[in-house]
């Protein structure tokens, strides 16, 4: 099924680090958002949530 | 605490409302008037300025960048302020970019229809407009950094994150695609040359989309949904999570305008994963928009506000479901070239970013003057001729794209073309074209109504005066982090530092997408057969920029065994080499162009650029009379073009440049010997030249006419590749 993008692929010298570069990229930046978001405290995302409102 | 006193600029964003209003009114007029030449395509026959080509760049800038930018300004300017507590950093620096953007789009609007034009989609324009723009934008980006800086807020709302991504990512995206070397005041060349152009151009373009129609729009989204519905956002976590989300994703996306086409392939696969996964962070979004309304669902029955706001929010789901699928290379294969895109990319215009600003002027100018909306009736009314208009508009493109890329995929059993006249498909497709004018007819009567009831509401009431407020001085923190404070409630109240991450962030993928292309040369396998063109036929080519043919014809022949059987064999890299700028096109809205080089005689491009009709009834191709004028052709810069040519490394040697006029001369001369061939052309011509002398004007012969060039030009599209094969033979 993905011998059209496979065929490219392997013609890449050292192409074996780039799944696991991706991989890394994106687990990291994913699980680092996760982190920040779920990071907040309730009354800091209320506060910031009623910014528009309290002008 | 001490509270400080202070008024927040309402005059400014009165400005910019009322030019999105004059120029939505402008750019969609445009846009109708280009609807109804599909219709009756000689409706401005001879008029060069009105013509379908030069016009379409205009109706693209003027929605974009003169409606969608100054809606975009407007909105921001209102509620950067209310969210910092804090006037605009500088008053100055306002009306500087209010006046300066209000220029440029004027400056457009007379060099577009005039010929002036990179022919780069959505970034026409000529290079000192360009340089405006790049400086408009940064008087822009100082004077919102300047508010921030002065702010009485701590935190930054998220909506102003929107606003600075948006900033930072269209200069880069404008700087870098707008690279070219001048040959004149309005005529300049892509430092690019073909598929490297054509990846650069589509990072543009989809960026645009991105940062231009969609991040501002999203910001814009964060403030008036919660201000129309009076409840905060539904999810202030989902909110951050959208954002870098988007950012960091959508600057990646921009090779899925380029599936199937002679890009390289990993680069192709790279913008397909990545349109993909778009879908996440655009619902996402789209979900926190709409949830927000959750509780008040029954204000959306009495508000046209908010009816404007759900719809534009349906839309933009809509179209970003859209998009990701069109991204799937099976489905693009049929949706590339067709109305389906045009369909889609109206959907969000029409939908999301007009929907938006409608909304967004309906709630503005009531609280500006202090008082109600004129007629909420009205209103209402503007809703729903909007949203016919936009399922009228949409619903007969997607038929018709739909339609047209099944027969032009439609085999006989004998493995002949069953519609192997391209015009076929066209006829068929007409009464789509009829509807969608008629959507578009309804949507602009809408936006009528909408200037009667905006202009009785402005008379009703008061007028807009800059608005009192008092908030107390930011107390001064520490730079870093205070103790127990956590990573993104300090990166909220650090705006430089946010600015650098969200630049990190949208960089990442254009450094890994464009740096290979073009550095690696082995990415454009070269033909050695492939040679620059003539004087004669860069002039040709010149012309066929100027009038906007790039709308119409593509040159780019996808592997397909249609397209092959069609137009010949299939496009290759090396074959673009010396094309700055890529001529590529978008759409066909008439057949593919590569290879059309000696499939007819000279006689044949002759007649037709005069009258397309009487070789192909029924064509919807209007006529180039212009270019037969009894006027020698401009041909005062080519040693100019030539030497620009040679430095983006164009092999012409010195000697060509200096012999150039005498070969055009020599190559146009035998166009018009060919020319003579036909004894019809030979007794008008003569006609003709009795005609001038009764006028006692002097005769130029047809050679140093501009369509001999233009026929130059098709006539060598695509033939390097034939003699090549010839050779072999």
């Amino acid at each position: 099924m993905f011998e059209a993008i496979k065929h490219n692929l392997e013609r890449i010298a050292g192409v074996e680090i780039y799944p696991i570069l991706s991989l890394l990229i994106f687990f990291t930046f994913f699980v680092g958002l996760g982190i920040w978001v779920y990071g907040y405290k309730k009354e800091a995302i209320d506060e910031v949530s009623q910014l528009p409102l309290n002008d | 605490m001490e509270m400080q006193q202070f008024y927040y600029d309402n005059k400014i964003v009165k400005k910019f409302i009322y030019a999105t209003i004059l120029f939505g009114v402008v750019g969609m007029l445009v846009g109708l008037l280009l609807a109804t030449l599909y219709l009756f395509p000689n409706l401005t026959d001879g008029i060069s300025w009105l013509s379908y080509g030069r016009l379409r760049p205009l109706h693209t800038n003027a929605v974009i960048f003169a409606f969608v930018g100054n809606a975009m300004f407007a909105g921001i300017y209102y509620s950067l302020q209310r969210l910092l507590k804090a006037r605009m950093y500088s008053d100055f620096l306002s009306s500087l970019h209010f006046w300066g953007w209000q220029l440029i789009i004027v400056a457009a609007a007379i060099s577009l229809p005039m010929g002036y034009t990179s022919s780069k989609e959505y970034a026409e324009l000529e290079w000192p407009i360009d340089i405006a723009i790049a400086l408009i934008w940064v008087v822009f980006g100082i004077n919102m950094i300047g508010t921030i800086l002065r702010r009485r807020e701590r935190h930054l709302y998220v909506a102003i994150w929107f606003y600075i991504a948006t900033f930072v990512t269209v200069a880069v995206l404008h700087i870098f695609n707008s690279l070219s070397l001048p040959v004149s005041v309005m005529k300049s060349y892509s430092v690019y040359a073909g598929v490297q152009d054509a990846l650069v151009q589509w990072w543009y373009g989809h960026n645009a989309v991105a940062f231009f129609l969609t991040t501002p729009f999203l910001g814009l989204m964060y403030y008036y949904v919660p201000k129309a519905a009076n409840r905060p956002v539904y999810s202030y976590r989902l909110s951050i999570v959208h954002f870098w989300s988007l950012i960091f994703i959508y600057i990646w996306a921009g090779p899925h305008h380029l599936l199937y086409s002679t890009l390289p392939d990993w680069a192709q696969n790279l913008g397909v994963v990545f349109s993909i996964m778009l879908l996440a962070p655009s619902w996402g979004g789209m979900i926190n928009g709409l949830l927000t309304l959750r509780g008040v669902w029954d204000k959306v029955r009495v508000d046209p506000v908010l009816k404007f706001f759900v719809v534009a929010i349906t839309g933009y789901g809509m179209a970003t479901f859209e998009g990701p699928m069109l991204s799937l290379k099976n489905v693009n294969a049929i949706a590339h070239f067709t109305d389906w895109i045009v369909a889609h990319v109206h959907v969000g215009a029409l939908a999301w970013n007009g929907f938006m600003a409608f909304g967004m002027i309906y709630w503005l100018i009531p609280r500006m003057t202090k008082g109600k909306l004129f007629s909420v009736k009205l209103a209402n009314l503007h809703f729903w001729l909007g949203t016919l208009g936009i399922i009228l508009y949409a619903l007969p493109m997607y038929v018709a794209g739909f339609l047209q890329a099944s027969m032009w995929k439609q085999f006989n059993p004998d493995g002949t073309l069953a519609y192997g006249n391209f015009l076929e498909t066209v006829t068929q497709i007409m009464p789509m074209y009829w509807i969608r004018m008629i959507g578009g007819l309804l949507y602009i009567l809408g936006l009528f109504i909408l200037v009667y009831n905006i202009y009785r509401t402005l008379r009703a009431n008061q007028p807009i005066e800059d608005d009192f407020a008092e908030a107390p001085a930011l107390k001064v923190l520490s730079g870093s982090r205070m103790s127990g404070e956590k990573f993104h409630p300090w990166l909220e109240r650090r705006p430089i530092q946010l600015t650098i991450l969200a630049t990190v962030a949208i960089l990442i993928g254009g450094i890994i997408q464009i740096v290979p292309t073009i550095m690696v040369k082995s990415n454009i396998p070269t033909i050695a057969a492939v040679k620059p063109y003539t004087p004669l036929e860069l002039e040709g080519r010149d012309l066929y920029i100027r009038e906007g043919c790039v709308g119409c014809h593509s040159q780019q022949i996808r592997p397909f065994r249609s397209e092959v059987e069609r137009y010949g064999p299939q496009s290759k890299a090396g074959e673009y080499v010396y094309d700055h700028p890529f001529l590529w096109g978008s759409k066909r809205t008439g057949p593919d162009l590569m290879r059309v080089g000696q499939k007819y005689n000279d006689n044949w491009h002759f007649n037709h650029m005069w009258d397309p009709q009487s070789i192909s009834a029924g064509s919807i191709m209007p006529g180039y009379k212009w270019l037969f004028d009894n006027e020698a052709m401009d041909i005062s810069d080519i040693e100019g073009k030539l030497r620009v040519m040679q430095t983006l490394g164009v092999p012409y040697t010195d000697a060509e440049v200096a012999n150039a006029r005498v070969s055009m001369a020599k190559q146009a001369q035998k166009i018009e010997d060919n020319l003579h061939s036909d004894p019809d052309f030979v007794k008008s011509y003569e006609n003709s030249k009795k005609v001038a002398a009764a006028k006692g004007e002097e005769f130029v012969p047809m050679s140093q006419r501009e369509i001999v060039a233009l026929i130059a030009y098709l006539q060598r599209l695509g033939t390097d590749i034939k003699v090549k094969d010839n050779a072999k033979k």
